[in-house]
């Protein structure tokens, strides 16, 4: 798969296409050639550090949006196995921007529910970008409540814009689907483990979010509002989006220090998109050590923990 | 206990006449007299009129304040504030405000926020955009949220989750009931991922209280959007819509420029909630003080308002 470059990599990539050309002439003069590539290659190895180093959060924000970023399907593919996909909220339909169902992790049945994006446009009119409607909530409840009943640890990847802000959305209550799980993941009798794949907009993400550990991909963001539209309103134009990106603090190491996320997950140089199965098996590490903490935890002790969690969020004075 | 309705008033707020006769329905609204009128902040000189922004009658101030805010003519409810919503719920002389003293810090530094707070408190004379406290309605014990859209369009920061949150907690551990009334533009963007979270807050109390049997009742009024109605304004045993409210997850534009649909008509109305099915009710101002003491007298324990075991 060859890789869609960002503005920011253009550096990294003009050496790339240097090294190749100059070891494309090489053949048959490796001695004279040899110095040369190697110059290259420590530019290119010092480039590469410091533009990955020092991403800026607009540049994650682009990484955490690529289009070929792994998605929660793609997770599910290599860090879990026997994957049995589960449909419908039994009411209305089968939200597929929001799948989910049974599977496992090493030998630990888990669930598993989140949002997926399409990988190209025919992929995206059928998962909606992502964007779930109330069903997908729905369902997500439905098999986290499964979980539940049979003792298998809830595992839910976040990637999403935002819920769907449609007519069908609204006339079924989007919102009320989302405040649901909201109130009943905080009563699972079982570990929940939450994390930000890519991205994670608002509401949309928070309403399969609420759980004991919540985790982060190293160039995820978690949001109150897009960049865009922080941008629109403060500054009036969406291309001060960088900015809003800046001021809203919404990195995996700005949630980290404010306590929002409980650990971050190491992506591969460059981004999750260099290397599916690199990012897979990080997060499958990482999870896996949160399951087995938390099957350690006395249900009443793992609910009122949870409960702490949230309960705690929040800076004011006058406490 | 007597949990009769006890006292109806006319209502006038913190800001005018104080009717003290007994009546049993909110709907005889007796004419202020003037000399009563002119005291504190919302007192208006006389002759001031009012028109009405659905209807466009001109109403005088003295005749909206006898009938509650509402148009004469079309029955339009103006926007309350927090304090005249305390006024025409709770039975006089119950109400203990809560958390009155907590105030918004600047979480991420964001730009001009710190100013921004004070001037609406200059402005509004709040500390925040929702008044907490205990009391009762109808004989029934109850903690109030009541969210004031005058104060940064009623968005929820941390201040606002929290109130809210030790709102419900306190009636969990008092038997009480919890009554919230929304008014939210939704959750504030100026703390960013702090307000998102006050929605896990605010939901995870009422998880609480909810499985210790105890009622909610949320009253949506106008508008209540985004992060509040995707929290705790909808998850009421019982919703009550204000009628022709403004009730919604994304607000009318966005859906509009999303969709690129025209919008059906009535569209995140109470009246196209109602007939949805997403909410129970739609009451009348008059009425929904007398309302809400009827359900929470049905849904309370008998030993409501005792300390929790
Ligand atoms: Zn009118």
């Amino acid at each position: 798969m060859k890789i869609e470059p960002l503005e920011f990599e253009k550096p990294i990539v003009d050496l790339e296409n240097q090294l190749a050309e100059i070891r494309d002439r090489s053949v048959g003069h490796e001695f004279e050639l040899d110095t040369d590539i190697q110059k290259i290659e420590a530019k290119l190895r010092k480039t590469k550090t410091s533009v990955y180093q020092k991403l800026t959060p607009w540049q994650r924000i682009q990484i955490a949006r690529h289009p070929q970023r792994p998605f929660m399907l793609d997770y599910v593919e290599k860090s879990l196995d026997d994957f049995i996909e589960l449909h419908g909220d039994r009411t209305i339909g089968d939200d597929e921007a929001m799948p989910g169902g049974f599977a496992t992790l090493d030998s630990q049945k888990v669930v598993v529910v989140g949002h997926q994006k399409g990988r190209d446009t025919k992929e995206n009119l059928r998962r909606n970008f992502g964007s779930a409607h109330p069903e997908g909530y729905r369902k997500a409840i439905r098999l986290m409540r499964m979980g539940e009943k049979f003792d298998a640890p809830i595992i839910a990847l976040i990637d999403t814009p935002g819920a769907y802000p449609g007519i069908g959305a609204e006339e079924r209550n989007i919102a009320e689907a989302i405040a649901y799980n909201l109130r009943e993941m905080m009563l699972l009798k079982v570990p929940i483990i939450a994390v930000v794949i890519g991205e994670g907009g608002s509401g949309g993400a928070l309403g399969i979010g609420v759980a004991d550990r919540v985790l982060i991909m190293e160039n995820a963001y978690y949001s109150i509002i897009s960049p865009e539209g922080c941008a629109a309103i403060l500054w009036k134009d969406r291309k001060y989006a960088p900015e809003a990106a800046e001021a809203l603090k919404i990195t995996a190491n700005d949630l980290s220090e404010m306590g929002i996320v409980d650990e971050i997950i190491p992506e591969p140089l460059g981004g999750a998109h260099h290397d599916h199965v690199g990012a897979a098996l990080s997060l499958k590490n990482v999870v896996r050590k949160h399951v087995s903490e938390l099957q350690k935890i006395p249900n009443d002790e793992l609910l009122e923990a949870r409960y702490q969690k949230f309960r705690n969020l929040g800076e004011f004075k006058g406490a | 206990m007597n949990r009769k309705m006890v006292v109806s008033r006319g209502f006038v707020g913190n800001f005018g006449v104080h009717e003290t006769e007994k009546h049993d329905v909110m709907g005889i609204f007796k004419k202020p007299s003037i000399k009563s009128l002119g005291k504190k902040k919302r007192d208006m000189p006389e002759g001031l009129w009012h028109k009405c922004p659905s209807c466009g009658a001109i109403i005088h101030e003295a005749d909206l304040q006898q009938r509650f805010r509402v148009c004469s003519k079309c029955e339009h409810h103006f926007t309350l504030t927090s304090h005249e919503r305390i006024e025409l719920l709770i039975d006089p002389g119950t109400f203990k405000e809560t958390e009155g003293h907590l105030e918004s810090v600047n979480p991420l530094g964001f730009k001009s926020y710190t100013d921004k707070v004070k001037n609406y408190q200059q402005k509004t004379g709040l500390k925040e955009a929702v008044l907490t406290g205990k009391g009762s309605i109808c004989g029934a014990p109850i903690t109030i949220a009541v969210m004031d859209f005058r104060f940064l369009g009623g968005s929820m920061g941390s201040v606002v989750g929290e109130k809210v949150t030790r709102a419900i907690e306190l009636a969990t551990a008092e038997n009480r009931g919890v009554v919230v009334l929304s008014a939210s533009g939704g959750a504030r963007m100026h703390e960013g991922i702090l307000s998102l979270m006050q929605m896990g807050k605010t939901s995870g109390a009422l998880a609480r209280h909810s499985e210790a049997k105890l009622p909610f009742i949320s009253v949506l009024t106008h508008p209540t959007t985004g992060g509040v109605t995707a929290s705790f304004a909808t998850l009421g045993d019982v919703i009550i819509a204000e009628p022709k409210c403004m009730i919604g997850f994304a607000g009318p534009r966005v859906v509009k420029e999303t969709t690129h649909q025209n919008l059906p008509p009535g569209f995140q109305s109470a009246e196209f909630m109602l007939e949805h099915g997403l909410v129970d009710l739609i009451v009348h101002r008059s009425d929904m003080r007398e309302k809400l003491g009827q359900l929470f007298n049905f849904m309370l324990p008998k030993n409501a308002g005792s300390a929790a075991a």
